[in-house]
């Protein structure tokens, strides 16, 4: 273990988790001193190609309230063959099948480089992955075109026995019946009106005789096919008819008059795709697709009236109060989300459109049930297209990017409380002894329900210390916490995987050096801005900055060098020293500043930041900036203003947008042509270099970034200019005209004012 | 000048007063000879005798006439009849009082009739001086003149005053000539009225005085005597019905001096045969009545023979009278009778003597059915329903499509009240013509509309009087002067005619169309093309009869002859399928489709429509995508075992879809079940037997939930007609389920346990004939009327949201509105009454269009002359749908003696005031209403106002819809079926059987039968009839072989089985709806069934015969004289 940097990257690597502290301190009112808190950034379902899943049943602890699995930090008693719990401490007898067990003749969950392991488990019927398609069909005849050819490729895509069902929905909603011969069949509704499940069920006759749904039951099949087989069929089976289906697919007929939105039911169509697929698969996995190209318009759920001259709400109408159906709105899919969630399924959202269609009222639709959420101009871009054939990406084992119904439980030792997850989950309310009655994000239990999931999403988890500080733990203790995620994988096999970490307990005021040194600032970071992201979704805005300037200027005080009231004795350690920065630009980013934003662009930069994991999540708050130019390969610049230089040409990676940016005499070369000159084919690579890293990079993002492609002087060069420290603006004169950089025409504060400012209050002694 | 169908115009100007040749009818002409009658009479012999003593005095009239076969000698055995009846007391008091106590009797206002009625002329005198001061109205003295008359006959002196009156009251009826006369008569009569007026209540009193003003009447009265026998318009019936109470033991008494007692007794004498009676007491006498109006005639005898109508009275002539007076010569068998069997007051009245219906229509056949009924003249009566006559519009719209229950309306609301008639139309506004006879022109007043009256918006029309040179025209209806758009100027000729008077349809014709402006359109737009939606109901019931498959077989064919306007190529109507169960499947059949779609709309709660683009389409540019959705609709419920239906969603559905296709049309909801499934209007099963004859009764005919009127509503708004197929295998509750097709102006059609073999020819004609129909939409109509009366009430299958206006989603060529009128002022002698009908509605291709028709009646201050003018098919349509909407809100107890109690009271006042003075006894009935007991008895008897057991609670509210949209055809042949002798057809020719009554006794068991009443064919087959004819119509052997199941007569290859088969097919054509046959052995089960038809006969649940009705109608007439 050379260095943390190297320990924490091995952690991740094996198990997924990255800790804000990788010591941990020792009592309650230490930890509560060390600002940021104890959490962790779990990827529970973190890409393993070396980890073959083992084909039994895990071993659990007998304490009822403990059930922890049997793990590699776990006491054994080989002659015994006995284990005593490293949770609990309950002693337990092996099963059976474990009679062989000896110091050289260890299970895989033993042995430690199996900290994290993976069962595959028989339970419950296998019910083949659904994919219910939810298709607006208010959409431009080029955009309906386009998006029924994503659809019908979308279909060889699909694993060949999945079940895959056509809700197309306009004014009105239809649900296409899928079985039929001859004519094709469609349940028609109104989209003004809002349905309970039962009334769905009842009006597709789904309803079944009182025979509930049971699990374990797996020969139900007489019947349960003929139900639901209507309006979901194995791939296999319709293909053709779905193709052909979606090709005679129109526009939608009913006319709209000038100065209209077409009137659009997102809301019960919604509603219904819900109440379909619970009433025929509750508790499988199962994708409802929404694509959706404008707002919902009408009935439940909608976001906007028809009339055009009422444009949609903005950010200064919801601050105003003036959104007129936001509360409703959201309120009714909130409810959507909530009973999708339930049934274990999960919601994706691909909204193309050039205004807004009502992302902010749907978002939990998607931030719920680990859904996507996909957001674009129009279904007829590469963006939408790539991304979309995305979703159905396989892994580096040839397996589906996607597991459903995952349920992750987590469990700590004594000295650790769970205090709340933040991520694409929701709480399943289970409340037990290792429960915080502190709550960070979504609190109050130690199990959550991951809906849809795929090998990126990543949970932030926070505890809490409650060890006492007159109760020292014993020298060389460790706390351990241990991650157990239940889940359908994509070939439909439920898989368990077990993660458990130790981490060795620290006194803070004995051993701060250690404490400090074992900080992640990078998961600090992530975990800090998540909370100040969830905060955000609830609390004004300059609230949340004023939050986290305070714990930023905390953290500085406790962990910081200086003299008091000397700024410039000020000195931050290693392992603490990019911290600021990150604040810094956190404090700009698009996830806490609304402005030149709309409520729907925040809302899907809010959805993507709370689900990726570490190295994603660091680039949407500092986006990374690559320089290409003679003078070198290319190199990683400052997020700077001074960095915009006329001879470079940049490569800045936000996550959501990747821009590549001439530099000013770059640009007049191109434009001269030089390029296309054999004795510059120097320039022509040049040129060249940034496009294919860039691909590179478009290649593999989910969802697809917005390639932008410009120059100095181009007006896309703002997605740049808007993201870069301002150094130099017009309010630094002294930079004009200098060979160092590009002034930035703004009033935002520069990364040096802020750190200026902070260190002036981090050594003030009136704080 | 926008006339649009040139071809046409040119006859019907060019002979713009050849109509008035009209007049000639040749009827009247025909039937001078009164004197006929009485040969009748004199056959008559039997049961009348007993008749005519009741009714001495007036009998007496006419006894002379008769011949006086019928001595009256016999009449003194009536006496006793009358006593039988409780009037008898009353009419003693009459007739003895009369001169002193009349007046007491009966206050003068009310009861003006009475005086006819009494008997008393001799005392009259002093009475009448008393009275002095009588208000009486000039119609009552006239009234009562006739009154006095007839009773002159048997006193001297009234029957001068008689003769006097006599004119006017023809008069007013059909010749100018007449009126002339009348005029003139009039004149003296007033003036002697002058005094009599006081006392017209006790009219017969009065009735005197004239007399004395004019002594030559009294001369005249012997001989005219024999004229007043024809003057016909009163039938008179003997008690015959009666004299099976008492008739026969009282007799004795009444002889001669009865007569005298009463005051009549003098009259009497002058007239041995009805003297006889003269204890009038026995009223029965009935024949007698003959005479009443025609006393009046009396001295126009010879001129009667125009007005064949007053001859009929004359008793004994009833029967066959018809020789000299075709019209109205009833059947009045009875006469004969009174004359033949005076003393022996026979049980039971001969049915042969009482108004026989097939007499009545046969005559009217053979003397109005040759020569083209002419419109131009004001108040003409037109033949009868059952006569085929060619009409030639001059002026007045046709028959066809107006008829009236008076052609003669009182001038004032006193006269109406007092007569009980009441006045109403059938209006049947889209009627069907003969291909001989011009559809209405079509008329383009251009951008302005057509030309209306200021004030009341009537509609130009030839009754508009044009003044100041053409610059200005006087609305006849309201007389307001409206300036004549400059257009529309045109010059007048010498006689104050326009110049281009036969041009012009709306000048010269009493019917035509307007092309309606945007003005007339439904948010001022001009209609698209209506609609067609057939609604399938797809349950396991109508899957598995194989209806389902049925009626997909037929749309694919029937869709080709959808309605077209004139000569276009195409039809415009869309078509637009839906099928239904607990759930609704809409079709998208857009031509650009491989394959139908379809949309399953399950939320019934909430109904709407899944698509707007492909539900509607024209059936040509989508033929292949019908026809294979019609191909897979069978295929595809093949095997559904969903039994519950829903009901209102269907409806709301069609109505939604023509919402959203912003157009009218029709539903067509082929429909099988009870709709119990959980959905708005769902329903449940309420019917219960046991609440007929409860005061819970009507609840069966109500619907049981608002959900549907308040449908119909919106259904009417958008122009949404509903035409509604029902295969019932059990209650389905039409009361309700029918709600909206009534009041949208569609149809029902009911196929009880329909099975696919037995109903199907019947569903499919009637669907095609429905599809096919001319139909508009979206329609208003309002009936405007001269100054002094007004529409008030109005039957048949609409909605109104107003008081004036009737709005009718859909109407059809078959759809009959029956309004009734009311006085609110007077109307004058001389300017008539004016209708004017005008139906805004959009065609079938979408023409937004007014039909006008007019029509123009005489106004009379003689009851007399009412009586005169009367029809009585139509007063039956108007009382038969009186009397159905009644059990909506009255026991139906309570209906039916109103209804009894309003024909009393119309025969009474006719009795009193119209008909000559005779016993009280004597059943008299005015020409034109001898048959009003006969058919009214029918009416009651109908299944809706008397259920037998076996008759569904959906049935009576199924006839109980039907009836009120039905035409006077209809109602005349559902109430008095038709009655034909197969065998006794002639093979050869192509005419009918002449047709025989409706009861049992006319049956011989050796013959076939064939009975039809518009939803009906019955074959009844007698037990004797020859093999051979069996053979030949049934195809087997014998008797026992024959098949009651057959529906159809099966096709042979000879004489008999064609002609029968013709006669089917032929009356098939004359029916809007196509007649289930049903074969009837005589003594088999289903004879029972068929029994029910025979009207005439006592019926099995409680209703009366004929004989016993009419008996009992005397009984109630006598109590309300007396």
């Amino acid at each position: 273990m050379a260095t943390y940097l190297e320990f924490i990257q091995q952690n991740e690597e094996r198990d997924g988790v990255r800790f804000s502290w990788n010591v941990w301190p020792s009592s309650r009112l230490e930890a509560t001193r060390m600002v940021v808190p104890l959490a962790c950034l779990l990827t529970p379902l973190r890409e393993r190609p070396d980890l073959p899943p083992v084909q039994y049943e895990p071993v659990l602890c007998s304490r009822a309230t403990c059930k922890a699995v049997l793990n590699p930090l776990c006491q054994v008693d080989y002659r015994a063959k006995l284990w005593a719990c490293n949770f609990c401490f309950q002693r337990n007898q092996f099963p059976p099948a474990y009679a062989g067990i000896s110091e050289v003749n260890q299970p895989a969950e033993l042995m430690p480089q199996f900290s994290t392991i993976e069962y595959i488990v028989q339970r419950g019927p296998q019910t083949p992955l659904i994919f219910l398609y939810v298709v607006d069909t208010c959409l431009e005849e080029e955009d309906l075109q386009a998006l029924k050819e994503s659809l019908q490729m979308s279909l060889s895509l699909l694993p060949a026995d999945a079940l895959v069902g056509l809700i197309t929905f306009g004014r009105m909603i239809q649900v296409h019946e899928l079985s039929c011969e001859g004519i094709s069949k469609s349940y028609v509704f109104r989209g003004t009106k809002d349905l309970t499940a039962k009334q769905i069920q009842d009006m597709l006759g789904l309803s079944r005789p009182a025979v509930p749904i049971q699990q374990g039951r797996p020969l139900q099949a007489p019947e349960q096919p003929v139900i639901s087989s209507r309006f979901l069929q194995p791939v296999h089976k319709i293909d053709m008819n779905l193709t052909d289906l979606l090709g005679e697919l129109q526009r939608d007929p009913w006319p709209v008059t000038q100065g209209k939105r077409p009137l659009r039911s997102t809301g019960v169509a919604l509603s219904i795709a819900v109440g379909l697929l619970e009433g025929t698969f509750p508790n499988t996995g199962a994708r409802i697709m929404l694509f959706t190209g404008g707002p919902p318009t009408q009935g439940p759920g909608m976001v906007v009236g028809d009339e055009l001259k009422t444009p949609i709400r903005s950010w200064h109408d919801i601050e105003k109060d003036n959104a007129r159906f936001m509360k409703k709105a959201t309120k009714h899919y909130e409810t959507l989300a909530n009973r999708t969630a339930t049934n274990g399924h999960c919601i994706d959202i691909y909204a193309c459109a050039l205004d807004q269609t009502g992302l902010l009222e749907m978002k939990c639709c998607a931030n719920l049930t680990g859904g996507h959420m996909v957001m674009g101009d129009s279904f007829n871009t590469s963006l939408f297209k790539q991304t979309f054939q995305r979703v159905f990406n396989k892994g580096l084992n040839g397996e589906f990017r996607m597991a459903f119904g995952a349920n992750l439980e987590v469990k700590t030792s004594r000295e650790l409380k769970i205090a709340g997850a933040i991520g694409p989950c929701v709480s399943l309310n289970v409340k037990g002894p290792c429960v915080s009655e502190n709550e960070l994000g979504i609190g109050g239990t130690s199990q959550w329900k991951i809906c849809g999931l795929d090998p990126c999403t990543t949970l932030a988890i926070y505890f809490e210390v409650v060890n006492q500080h007159n109760a020292p733990i014993p020298q060389g203790g460790r706390g351990a916490v241990q991650f157990v995620t239940q889940y359908q994988h994509s070939s439909t096999q439920k898989r368990i995987r077990v993660t458990t970490i130790a981490r060795n307990w620290a006194d803070a005021q004995s051993q701060l050096q250690h404490i400090e040194a074992a900080f992640d600032q990078e998961a600090a970071a992530v975990l800090m801005a998540r909370l100040g992201v969830y905060r955000a979704e609830s609390e004004e805005g300059p609230d949340v900055l004023r939050w986290l300037d305070r714990q930023l200027i905390r953290l500085c005080q406790k962990f910081g060098q200086y003299n008091k009231d000397d700024p410039n004795s000020f000195r931050l350690s290693e392992s603490f020293s990019l911290y600021p920065q990150f604040m810094f630009h956190l404090r700009r980013s698009p996830f806490l500043q609304v402005f030149n934003n709309s409520p729907d662009e925040s809302s899907y930069y809010r959805h993507h930041f709370a689900r990726q994991d570490l190295t994603q999540s660091l680039i949407m708050i500092q986006p990374i900036l690559y320089a290409y130019s003679f003078h070198g390969p290319p190199e990683p610049v400052l997020l700077d203003s001074s960095s915009i230089l006329p001879d470079r040409i940049l490569l800045m990676d936000t996550f959501f947008q990747i821009v590549i940016y001439l530099g000013e005499t770059i640009a007049q070369w191109q434009k001269a042509g030089y390029q296309d000159m054999p004795e510059y084919e120097n320039f022509k690579h040049l040129l060249q270099a940034p496009l294919d890293d860039a691909q590179e990079i478009l290649q593999t993002r989910f969802p697809m970034p917005r390639y932008v492609h410009t120059e100095h002087g181009g007006s896309q060069a703002r997605f740049l200019l808007s993201k870069v420290n301002p150094s130099q603006t017009h309010n630094n004169l002294y930079a004009w005209g200098q060979e160092s950089g590009a002034p930035i025409l703004t009033d935002d504060v520069s990364l040096q004012v802020f750190m200026d400012h902070l260190k002036k209050l981090a050594v003030s002694s009136a704080a | 000048m926008s006339v649009n169908q040139h071809t046409h115009a040119g006859p019907p100007y060019g002979q713009p007063q050849p109509g008035y040749q009209g007049y000639q009818q040749p009827a009247y002409g025909g039937q001078p000879l009164p004197g006929v009658p009485h040969t009748q009479y004199g056959a008559y012999n039997g049961p009348m005798p007993g008749y005519q003593q009741p009714v001495p005095p007036q009998g007496s009239v006419r006894a002379l006439p008769t011949s006086g076969a019928p001595p009256p000698a016999s009449g003194t055995s009536l006496p006793s009849g009358h006593q039988g009846y409780s009037q008898f007391g009353q009419g003693d008091v009459q007739n003895g009082i009369p001169t002193s106590t009349a007046p007491m009797q009966r206050p003068p206002a009310s009861q003006p009739f009475l005086p006819g009625s009494a008997p008393a002329p001799v005392s009259q005198p002093s009475t009448f001086q008393q009275y002095g001061p009588p208000p009486s109205s000039v119609q009552q003295l006239s009234n009562h003149m006739a009154g006095m008359t007839i009773g002159s006959t048997s006193i001297s002196a009234p029957p001068p005053a008689g003769l006097g009156y006599g004119p006017p009251t023809s008069v007013p009826p059909v010749s100018g000539s007449f009126s002339a006369t009348g005029s003139g008569l009039y004149a003296p009569y007033t003036a002697s009225q002058g005094p009599p007026p006081p006392s017209v209540p006790q009219g017969l009193p009065l009735a005197q005085p004239p007399f004395s003003g004019q002594p030559v009447p009294t001369q005249r009265l012997p001989t005219e005597v024999p004229g007043f026998a024809p003057p016909p318009s009163s039938t008179g019936i003997g008690p015959s019905s009666y004299p099976p109470s008492t008739g026969a033991p009282r007799p004795p008494p009444m002889p001669g001096p009865p007569l005298s007692g009463q005051t009549v007794a003098g009259p009497p004498m002058s007239q041995p045969n009805h003297v006889s009676s003269p204890p009038p007491p026995s009223t029965l006498s009935g024949p007698h009545p003959g005479p009443p109006m025609s006393g009046l005639h009396g001295p126009p005898p010879p001129t009667h023979p125009p007005q064949p109508g007053y001859q009929m009275q004359q008793n004994g002539s009833f029967g066959q009278v018809r020789g000299p007076q075709p019209n109205y010569s009833g059947a009045y068998p009875g006469t004969p009778n009174y004359g033949s069997q005076p003393g022996p007051p026979p049980k039971r009245l001969d049915p042969d003597s009482i108004p026989s219906p097939i007499q009545v229509i046969e005559d009217d056949r053979s003397n109005r059915g040759s020569e083209p009924f002419v419109t131009g003249v004001r108040g003409q009566v037109p033949p009868l329903v059952t006569t085929n006559f060619l009409v030639e519009d001059q002026g007045n719209a046709s028959p066809r499509y107006i008829r009236c229950t008076s052609y003669n309306i009182p001038c004032t609301s006193d006269m109406a009240k007092q007569s009980q008639v009441p006045l109403a139309a059938v209006i049947k506004p889209l009627a069907t013509l003969p291909p001989e006879e011009t559809l209405p022109y079509l008329v383009d007043h251009g951008e302005s509309g057509p030309v209306r009256c200021n004030r009341c918006k009537a509609y130009m029309c030839p009754f508009m009087q044009f003044i100041e040179g053409g610059r200005r025209f006087q609305c006849c209806f309201c007389s307001c002067v409206t300036e004549v758009p400059a257009h529309y100027f045109q010059h007048l000729d010498h006689t104050g005619k326009r110049v281009d008077f036969y041009d012009r349809p709306e000048l010269s014709l009493g019917s035509y169309e307007f092309l309606a402006t945007v003005d007339y359109c439904k948010n001022n737009k001009f209609p698209s093309p209506p609609a067609f939606i057939f609604m399938i109901d797809v349950s396991y019931n109508a899957v598995k009869s194989g209806l389902v498959r049925l009626i997909c077989e037929e749309l694919k064919s029937i869709l080709d002859y959808l309605p077209r306007e004139g000569n276009m190529e195409e039809s415009a109507i869309r078509v637009g399928f839906v099928t239904y169960n607990k759930v609704l499947h809409f079709y998208n059949v857009k031509s650009s489709l491989a394959q139908p779609q379809m949309m399953v709309v399950s939320d019934v709660a909430d109904m709407f429509v899944p698509l707007l683009d492909g539900f509607l389409v024209n059936v040509n540019e989508s033929r292949t995508v019908i026809a294979s959705l019609l191909d897979q609709i069978p295929e595809m419920f093949a095997d559904t075992r969903e039994t519950e239906t829903v009901f209102g969603p269907v409806i709301q559905a069609g109505l939604e879809a023509l919402k959203a296709a912003e157009c009218a049309g029709k539903l067509f909801i082929f429909h099988t079940s009870l709709p119990i499934a959980e959905a708005p209007g769902k329903l449940k099963n309420r019917d219960d037997k046991k609440l007929i004859n409860t005061d819970k009764e009507k609840t069966l005919f109500q619907p049981q939930t608002s959900f549907y009127s308040n449908l119909a509503k919106d259904c009417v708004a958008q122009g949404c007609c509903v035409d509604l197929f029902l295969f019932p295998n059990q209650y389905l509750d039409v009361a309700t389920l029918g709600v909206v097709t009534y009041q949208t102006g569609g149809s029902i059609y009911k196929y009880a346990y329909f099975q696919l073999e037995t109903d199907q020819d019947r569903f499919l004609n009637d669907l095609r004939r429905d599809v096919q129909k001319e139909v508009g939409f979206d329609a208003v109509m309002r009936v405007r009327t001269s100054t002094g009366i007004r529409a008030t009430d109005f039957f048949g299958a609409f909605y109104m949201s107003n008081t004036t206006d009737v709005e009718m989603a859909g109407l059809d060529c078959d759809k009959t509105i029956t309004v009734e009128f009311k006085h609110d002022d007077k109307l004058s002698e001389d300017s008539g009454a004016l209708l004017q009908c005008a139906l805004l509605y959009t065609s079938c291709a979408g023409q937004r269009r007014l039909r006008i028709h007019n029509l123009s009646l005489n106004c009379c201050t003689q009851l007399a002359d009412l009586y005169r003018n009367c029809e009585t098919d139509t007063l039956i349509n108007y009382l038969a749908k009186y009397a159905y909407r009644g059990v909506l809100n009255s026991p139906v107890k309570a209906v039916r003696d109103s209804l009894i109690n309003q024909c009393a009271q119309i025969l009474a006042c006719y009795r009193k005031n119209c008909a000559s003075p005779s016993s009280a006894g004597q059943l008299i009935l005015p020409e034109c209403m001898k048959l009003l007991p006969v058919y009214l008895n029918c009416v009651l008897k109908s299944d809706v106002l008397q259920p037998g057991p076996e008759v569904t609670t959906d049935d009576r509210a199924y006839i109980r819809q039907l009836v009120t949209s039905m035409d006077v055809a209809e109602t005349n042949v559902f109430f008095y079926p038709r009655l034909l002798p197969l065998t006794k057809a002639d093979v050869d020719s192509d005419s009918l059987p002449a047709a025989i009554r409706n009861s049992e006794e006319r049956l011989s068991k050796g013959d076939i039968y064939l009975l039809e009443n518009g939803l009906n064919i019955f074959v009844w087959v007698g037990v004797n009839v020859q093999q051979a004819l069996i053979q030949n119509l049934f195809g087997v052997s014998s008797f026992s072989q024959i098949s009651s199941t057959l529906s159809t007569l099966p096709v042979l290859e000879n004489p008999f089985s064609k002609k029968v088969r013709s006669i089917i097919d032929m009356l098939h054509l004359q029916r809007s709806r196509y007649m289930k046959l049903i074969i009837v052995k005589q003594e088999d089960k289903l004879e029972m069934l068929f029994k029910h038809f025979l009207v005439e006969d006592k019926s099995l649940t409680g209703g009366a015969s004929y004989v016993d009705f009419l008996c009992h109608m005397h009984k109630e007439i006598r109590q309300l004289l007396s």
